[in-house]
């Protein structure tokens, strides 16, 4: 038998970290642990659903974002209620643009990390070390990432030390990067951005915050096809989460139903082309 | 080769029963029992960060007595079990019944198997929709496995408290009610019987008014969590298991005696 020192053993097994043990115990129920083969590089990503566009933004007093309803395959809509905004837990969350279904297993699996620390160690995580558990999950996902099945998150969330809404971006290889005022990531982000650069001020209220966001994603939708707009037919609005200092909540739904049509008759009022 | 005394099974048996039975006699007592709100769990723990009572997932609570190290890693092993289930199947797939019985495998494996027995007692609660749907398990050192109703005491001096509970537990109560006649219980063995014994002294002592005769327990001496049978819609989470606080327990306690 190979002496082992039981100290050691005893450290290594007392882990606080749901991912570990998954990878440790039941590396077969880790998402990034789905191997594609041989597959060409980039075939992958035209045969599975994508989730598109999610804008965040900072106001006075806490952090929000916003998801479209949209999700594609191809050229053809594969999802028209697809969500993408996530709670992460009690004080931040969660929107994710790539490939949808590894996408909703990332946040599950965050899900349970982040509720799994808690409960080992029997103290919320703090706002950065949830951002860097998220890009070491994203590194993970790196070599299906580069057979075309990416995964981006975006991450927002109450500070509790700092008392400030606080967002973070991610690249394929788990790169992470705060991000100040506003961001947005998907195939719609390029057109929410610049809606954004435009209606975004400091010291917004969290009404004015919301509403920013419906408008930011129906600009999105506007200039990009896999971003879905309002759905006054079959009543889908986008999914909105705040998180303030008293923890993370979802707008409801008649709200933004309002938001939506004062936005479409404001802009039908108008008259113009954009 | 040396060649080893006989023992027999029964007397092996029997020195792992009673050392572990002498280790959790020396601990303090917890009471878990149900109510109308949910479950409560009151224990006598002078620290506010070394838990005898934790989360194991969002119905489900755990509550210890014995060597913490001991119960420590039982309670994140079952906080893994739960996390792992619940992750590869569904939330609403993890049970009380599921974790009690990985529970008693594993304890009973240790009573027979390894050099020491665990010196633990536990108990696991899941609280239902319905009063008639919470589970209580107490589980002994070893492997034991009983389905409890109303309540489960456990410690050092459970009998105390049982008898105390059996007097003033009833089922209709909301959290404050259920938590105040805990703790009344488990101030019962504050005082113990002096100079006497047997069950005749016990009861004289139990029956004593705790408003007049007994010290009650501070709530700084006191840990305390409940599970609420509605969390969704009183806190918005799936979560049901809460820790009381000092502060909240102190006011709570305090209310009591000016009733």
């Amino acid at each position: 038998m190979v002496p082992t020192d039981p100290a050691h053993t005893v450290a290594a097994e007392a882990g606080s970290s749901f991912s570990e043990h998954l990878s440790r115990h039941h590396p077969e129920l880790l998402p990034s642990a789905r191997r594609l083969g041989t597959a060409p590089a980039g075939s992958a990503s035209a045969a599975a659903p994508q989730a598109t566009t999610i804008v965040s933004l900072t106001y006075a007093g806490g952090v929000l974002m916003a998801g479209d309803r949209r999700a594609t395959m191809g050229n053809m809509i594969a999802s028209r209620h697809i969500r993408k905004v996530f709670p992460a837990d009690s004080y931040s969350v969660l929107g994710i643009a790539g490939t949808a279904g590894l996408a909703l297993d990332m946040i599950r699996l965050f899900q349970v990390e982040l509720e799994h620390y808690e409960k080992i160690e029997g103290t919320p995580m703090s706002l950065d070390g949830k951002s860097n558990r998220l890009a070491a999950m994203v590194r993970q996902n790196l070599p299906l990432a580069l057979q075309g099945l990416a995964v981006i998150p975006l991450f927002a969330g109450f500070d509790l030390e700092r008392h400030t809404g606080r967002m973070f971006s991610y690249d394929v290889t788990g790169g992470r990067y705060e991000e100040y005022e506003h961001h947005s990531v998907g195939s719609g982000s390029v057109f929410a951005r610049g809606a954004l650069k435009k209606l975004w001020r400091p010291g917004l209220d969290q009404d004015e915050a919301v509403r920013i966001a419906v408008e930011s994603l129906y600009d999105a939708a506007d200039d990009d096809s896999a971003t879905g707009g309002p759905d006054l037919v079959r009543q889908l609005w986008p999914v909105v989460y705040v998180v303030n200092s008293a923890g993370m909540r979802e707008i409801p739904e008649r709200e933004l139903h309002q938001l939506a049509e004062d936005l479409v008759s404001r802009r039908s009022a108008a008259g113009r082309e954009a | 080769m040396t060649q080893q005394f006989y023992v027999s099974p029964e007397q092996l048996m029997k020195d792992r029963a009673d050392f572990a039975r002498k280790g959790i006699a020396r601990g303090r007592s917890v009471v878990v029992l149900t109510c109308r709100d949910g479950i409560a769990f009151v224990a006598e723990n002078p620290s506010p960060s070394l838990h005898k009572l934790g989360e194991i997932y969002d119905r489900i609570g755990f509550a210890a007595v014995g060597k913490y190290n001991e119960f420590e890693s039982l309670r994140q092993a079952g906080v893994r079990y739960a996390d792992v289930r619940g992750y590869s199947y569904a939330r609403e797939d993890v049970t009380a019944r599921g974790l009690a019985s990985v529970y008693a495998q594993s304890l009973g494996s240790v009573f027979t198997a390894d050099g020491k027995p665990f010196e633990v007692e536990l108990a696991v609660a899941e609280v239902g929709k319905e009063p008639y749907a919470d589970h209580l398990y107490r589980l002994t050192y070893d492997g034991s496995i009983a389905d409890e109703s109303n309540y489960v005491v456990m410690g050092g001096q459970a009998e105390v408290v049982n008898d105390s509970l059996a007097r003033t537990w009833s089922p209709d109560t909301t959290f404050h009610e259920a938590i105040r006649v805990a703790v009344r219980a488990l101030s019962a063995t504050r005082q113990p019987p002096e100079g006497t014994s047997g069950q005749a002294a016990e009861a004289v002592q139990a029956a004593q008014d705790p408003a007049q005769g007994t010290e009650v327990l501070g709530a700084g001496l006191l840990e305390v969590a409940v599970l609420d049978r509605d969390p969704l819609s009183t806190r918005g989470t799936v979560r049901a298991f809460r820790r009381i606080g000092t502060v909240e327990l102190d006011r709570l306690l305090s209310s009591a005696e000016g009733d």
